[in-house]
């Protein structure tokens, strides 16, 4: 299984390393990592399933062009969110593999 | 079943009041039937099915016993299938929200919309809490909701004359700017991109309004209100062209639900987080009398999958009824020899 790193920036600004394991889906890294620190939480209330958008993130300009594109469920379920970008994707459809090491992506703004 | 949506005037009595009406919800009408309990059910949503119903109707689920495929809708109407013969009766479009305690030891739970219960047994299966409108996170806006901000129409009259923005892309969006068009001073239609999921034909209407002048369309997102005392004058948004400033008196925000625990943190519940602490004999809560199943709830050892809430909802239902039948005897009966669980069935 191949691992490697992925950056987060939190809502409060606070940037964080966490592992990265092949397979997993970034929403699932960062859920996993977030411990007790509220501004590094997901929700991530759909489990992963595109239907919730409460996993919302930022990727960094550097890394816009080295992800899959977003499939529609994706950008239909981004309708929902709010602070949307062009930079915007769900961290649930965004699967790590060796190729995104390094990964830096922004937590959205959470809803009330 | 029954739907209710306007309040009773006298309090409803039944032998347990069920608080969401997910899977979960509609397996313990079962369970409690075949026990010969009676169940109302409140729902904050207006259908039945929780998650699986509001959240993916479409998707397959893969490990619910004995159905090897199964989407979230057919599981729900399955459910309202196997609960049928048990009469439940369906309080939607409202929300549990205070619960106290009678003289008698019995419980009195009224909802948002003014129903009243009397039961001896509470039985929360809320889920991941109950389903409202997701706020958008623009500061200051709670001084402006229910006065010029809304995330659902109850009266339409309150909008006639009024220049109005409609938020989302969604079917509620579309619906209403198309509903509201004829009545309002105005209406613009604010979404963040030029595609819309609602229905295609609702999405022709749109265009077709649009192009005669009747709706203005504006894409983009909201950031912040303009206003005193929670009446709003302005909306600025942001767009690929930069801010912008729409006029307006009202605003209608669609941006879906989301499911918020609410009241129920309120009850005097033993909580962890925001799951409600049982035991796993009863799947009583610190309470008697007060019960939760499903993924409302926290033991060790806890999984938030649909199976688990069954079993729980059978569970529940063994102490729900020396609760309601204090003086009555609890047999164990296999529903395929109990010529008593299937008259109570219909099937004898
Ligand atoms: C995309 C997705 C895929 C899933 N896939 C699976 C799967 O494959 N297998 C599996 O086992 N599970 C799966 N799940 C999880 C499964 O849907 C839940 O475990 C299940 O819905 C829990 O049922 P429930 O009845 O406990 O609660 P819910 O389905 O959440 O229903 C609770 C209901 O209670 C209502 N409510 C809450 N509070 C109140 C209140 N105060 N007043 C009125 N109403 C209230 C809510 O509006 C809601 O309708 C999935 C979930 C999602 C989102
Ligand atoms: S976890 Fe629900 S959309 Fe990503």
């Amino acid at each position: 299984m191949e691992t490697g790193k992925i950056v987060v920036t939190d809502r409060s600004g606070d940037r964080h390393e966490l592992d990265a394991v092949q397979g997993w889906r970034v929403m699932e890294l960062i859920r996993d990592q977030a411990n007790d620190n509220a501004d590094l939480k997901v929700e991530a209330l759909c489990g992963g399933a595109a239907a919730c958008a409460t996993c919302h993130i930022y990727v960094d300009d550097a890394w816009a062009d080295r992800l899959h594109p977003p499939r529609d469920e994706e950008v239909q379920m981004l309708d929902e969110a709010f602070g949307v970008t062009d930079r915007s994707r769900l961290s649930c459809q965004i699967i790590w593999s060796p190729d995104l090491d390094g990964l830096h992506v922004t937590l959205a703004p959470e809803f009330d | 079943m029954t739907l209710i949506s306007k309040p009773a005037s006298a309090p409803i009595v039944t032998d347990a009041v069920i608080v969401g009406a997910g899977p979960v919800g509609l397996f313990a009408v079962f369970e409690l039937g075949l026990l010969g309990l009676s169940a109302h059910l409140v729902d904050a949503l207006d259908k039945v099915g929780g998650q699986c119903a509001e959240l993916y109707p479409e998707k397959p689920i893969f490990d619910i016993p004995a159905w090897p495929r199964i989407t979230g809708q057919e599981l729900t109407d399955r459910l309202m299938e196997q609960a049928a013969p048990f009469n439940p009766v369906f309080h939607l479009n409202q929300q549990a929200q205070s619960l106290s305690q009678q003289p008698d030891g019995t419980w009195r739970l009224e909802t948002s919309a003014g129903t009243v219960f009397h039961t001896a047994n509470v039985v929360i299966a809320a889920g991941a809490g109950a389903f409202t409108p997701r706020r958008p996170p623009i500061p200051g806006i709670d001084a402006y909701e229910g006065k010029s901000v809304f995330y659902a129409v109850r009266d339409r009259s309150k909008f006639a004359g009024k220049n109005l923005i409609i938020a989302g892309g969604g079917d509620s969006a579309l619906d209403w700017a198309l509903a509201l068009t004829d009545d309002a001073a105005s209406v613009t239609l604010l979404h963040r991109r030029d595609d819309f999921r609602a229905a295609p034909d609702s999405v022709e209407k749109m265009r077709r309004l649009v192009a005669e002048g009747r709706m203005t369309l504006a894409i983009g997102q909201p950031s912040s209100l303009e206003g005193e005392d929670g009446h709003l004058t302005a909306l600025n948004i942001t767009t690929t062209d930069g801010p912008k400033r729409l006029p307006a008196d009202a605003l209608l925000a669609f941006y879906g639900l989301k499911p918020q625990l609410g009241p129920i943190a309120e009850w005097g519940l033993n909580l962890n987080a925001s799951t409600v602490l049982v035991d796993t004999e009863k799947f009583q809560t610190n309470v008697p009398g007060i019960f939760a199943i499903g993924d409302i709830n926290h033991y060790p050892g806890k999984l938030k999958l649909i199976l688990s809430g069954f079993h729980e909802a059978a569970l529940m239902s063994q102490e729900a009824f020396r609760r309601a039948r204090p003086a009555e005897r609890l047999v164990f009966r296999y529903t395929t020899s109990s010529s008593d669980l299937q008259q109570k069935l219909g099937v004898a």
